[in-house]
């Protein structure tokens, strides 16, 4: 009987998001109709902004290579047991540092220099998400509000250097910093404007994925996060691997934020505060923090922040409407889990009550 | 910097911990109320931005602050029902939602606050505290939002009334054993939901003093984390109702160091000073939380006191 059963939990780990995606679908609809418009032409604007033809594609996988990064940024942590949502925060500290680093020296032309700035990059986001990881194991202040707090404070460090020192004198309107070498920039792959930076996040999905599922750091840190009870009664170090998860998921993020300075923008400027950080939060949660779910989910939300110019430009709907969707399909993904294991089930309490009461009728 | 504008400095600090504490004052008290009942609701970031979205369109189509002010008080409620209902679900996380709120509730806003950034909408009346000083700079710190006053009757109130009346105690139950609650009878989500809401009409009251009083207009970077600081600082008040309006008022001090600065001259660091706040409701983090026992006065059955 049980054995029957397997599929399962394969089956509702499937039908589970994508109910809750078609349900936020339906009410993002009745949203839009009631703002008096055509519900239909929305879905269609939405399916053809993010997958219809090789541009939209091509926007679409833009968008989704620095969301599966930040999306990380919540998975890894998470695994260890902690909720960070301060990934923005990372985020924008490492394309300042991208930007930031040639002012204090002049790194090697080429690959090398990119490499380096990226490394740098990294750590400065590693930094910034492990210090609400430490602040949690040294203090237990709630990791979930320090490391928004820290975002917010990232940001105004970033703001405060871009108008301020770092500011490039030719940026009149538009304050950002000098811009990066040429020889330094991230280009596209082959003849596609498609950056390198998806690669970097599809490859660092399959890494941690890995490190997760076959290294024995990963299994310890899956073990602190399930259980830390147990997690110490086996001698874990748990607050040094909760650090290093939260450490790692910084160091994507931050990633995330050089790669965008490198490939997208070239300079650090206000419109790398794009809400990635944010919709990483969302892109996890829908993937169940598994990072190789992560890829395809961060493709499909990566589409809709695609749609949302077509919508924007064809139907005249504000930008925010992409996060209406969001937040609709957050909610509902996240009351969802309450059907878990029991989705297929779910007629069986009627079963009962009929049975108990062709047994009281027997009687 | 001469003796006169240091001090000039002082009084408009003291003036903008009553005029910017005003917000955090009614979400404290949101979430105290919400998280006395055994949850906690981060999204009351979310319900802030949304009632002061709601509360300045409803002002600004009626003509009348009051219906405003109703309306975001309404919108809050509206919202904070959405995480009540879906908290109540077996295995949905309350932290997890709260985010979710955050993102629905600042989507919708700015969704439909598009069409409210240019209009003009009637503002919430002040009182004049300072008619009997002839300085220009006392009497413009002592202009007292109205709903200041109501804030702090609002503060004793729930503080009385927590010790004192049948609701005060039920929420009290509920938040500290959900078990012996169900064993007297008590509909552990009933008093939850109940609680979220009332908690969210309190946190829209304080969108509405966002959009309707100070800085009395809406744009998308009206609350920006201000909803959030309001959370951390019920931990930092122990879940009393009176520290949360002490809280308030300081958190409200350090929000108005950069502006008073500013109107001094001192600009150097603007960003840097507005991020005063973030970083000091981080340290306060940090002194009041402690790895080893759950803070002092905390509802035995929230999360966030783990």
């Amino acid at each position: 009987m049980a054995g029957s059963r397997n599929w399962q939990p394969t089956a509702e780990a499937f039908a589970l998001p994508l109910l809750s995606l078609a349900g936020a679908l339906v009410l993002f609809g009745i949203f839009v109709a009631l703002g008096g418009r055509d519900p239909v032409a929305v879905w269609r604007l939405l399916f053809v902004g993010a997958f219809g033809d090789a541009f939209s594609w091509q926007n679409t996988l833009q968008r989704s290579a620095p969301l599966m990064l930040t999306a990380l940024c919540v998975a890894l942590p998470a695994r260890a047991g902690l909720v960070i949502i301060g990934g923005e925060g990372a985020l924008v500290l490492g394309g300042l540092a991208m930007a930031g680093l040639p002012y204090l020296f002049t790194p090697p032309a080429g690959w090398i220099g990119t490499l380096l700035l990226l490394a740098g990059a990294a750590a400065a986001g590693a930094c910034w998400i492990a210090l609400a990881g430490w602040l949690r194991v040294w203090r237990g202040v709630n990791e979930t509000i320090s490391s928004l707090l820290l975002a917010y404070i990232a940001i105004a460090v970033f703001k405060q250097l871009v108008e301020g020192p770092l500011r490039d004198p030719a940026s009149l309107n538009k304050p950002s910093t000098l811009p990066l070498a040429e020889s330094l920039r991230i280009g596209s792959i082959g003849s596609y404007d498609v950056h390198w930076g998806l690669v970097w996040g599809i490859c660092l999905c399959v890494a941690a994925a890995f490190w997760l599922g076959f290294s024995v750091h990963g299994f310890a840190t899956r073990v602190a996060g399930g259980n830390p009870r147990a997690a110490r009664l086996m001698g874990l170090p748990t607050g040094r691997l909760v650090v290093t998860a939260c450490a790692l998921g910084g160091a994507c993020a931050g990633l995330a934020g050089g790669i965008e300075v490198a490939a997208v923008h070239t300079n650090a400027n206000a419109a790398l505060i794009a809400g990635f950080g944010y919709t990483g939060i969302l892109v996890s949660f829908v993937a169940r923090h598994q990072p190789l779910a992560v890829i395809p989910v961060a493709i499909l939300f990566g589409g809709f922040g695609a749609a949302g110019s077509l919508l924007q430009r064809r139907l005249g709907l504000p930008d925010a409407a992409v996060q209406v969707l969001l937040g609709f399909a957050f909610v509902l993904i996240l009351a969802s889990e309450s059907l878990r294991g029991r989705l297929f089930t779910l007629p069986a309490p009627l079963r009962r009550r009929t049975s108990i009461a062709a047994v009281a009728g027997a009687r | 910097m001469s003796a006169q504008a240091w001090l000039d400095v002082l009084i408009a600090v003291i003036g903008g911990a009553v005029r910017v504490g005003t917000p955090f004052l009614f979400v404290s008290l949101g979430e105290c109320l919400t998280e006395k009942a055994g949850r906690i609701n981060l999204g009351l970031e979310g319900v802030l931005v949304l009632s002061a979205m709601s509360g300045f369109g409803a002002a600004w189509l009626s003509d009348s602050v009051w219906i405003g002010v109703l309306c975001a008080g309404l919108a809050g409620a509206a919202l904070a029902l959405v995480h009540g209902v879906a908290c109540s679900l077996p295995r949905v996380n309350d932290v997890a939602v709260g985010i979710g709120i955050m993102l629905l509730g600042t989507g919708l806003a700015f969704h439909l606050g598009k069409p409210l950034m240019e209009p003009q909408a009637p503002q919430i009346p002040s009182l004049a505290l300072g008619g009997w000083s002839n300085s220009a700079a006392v009497q413009a710190a002592l202009r007292i939002n109205v709903l200041f006053p109501l804030g702090v009757a609002l503060a004793a109130l729930l503080q009385w009334g927590f010790a004192n009346t049948r609701w005060g105690l039920l929420v009290r139950m509920v938040g500290d054993s959900a078990d012996a609650a169900r064993a007297l009878g008590t509909s552990v989500n009933g008093v939850r939901i109940a609680a979220t809401v009332a908690g969210g009409f309190i946190a829209g009251l304080g969108g509405a003093s966002l959009s309707l009083y100070y800085p009395g207009s809406w744009n998308e970077g009206l609350s920006s984390g201000q909803g959030l600081i309001a959370v951390a600082l019920v931990i930092f008040a122990r879940w009393s109702p009176l520290r949360c309006l002490a809280a308030a008022l300081l958190f409200g001090g350090a929000g108005a160091i950069g502006p008073a600065l500013q109107s001094v001259g001192v600009g150097g660091a603007y960003y840097l000073f507005n991020a005063l706040p973030y970083a000091l409701t981080l340290l306060i983090l940090v002194l009041s939380c402690s790895p080893t026992r759950s803070a002092r006065g905390a509802p035995l059955e929230l999360g966030v006191s783990r």
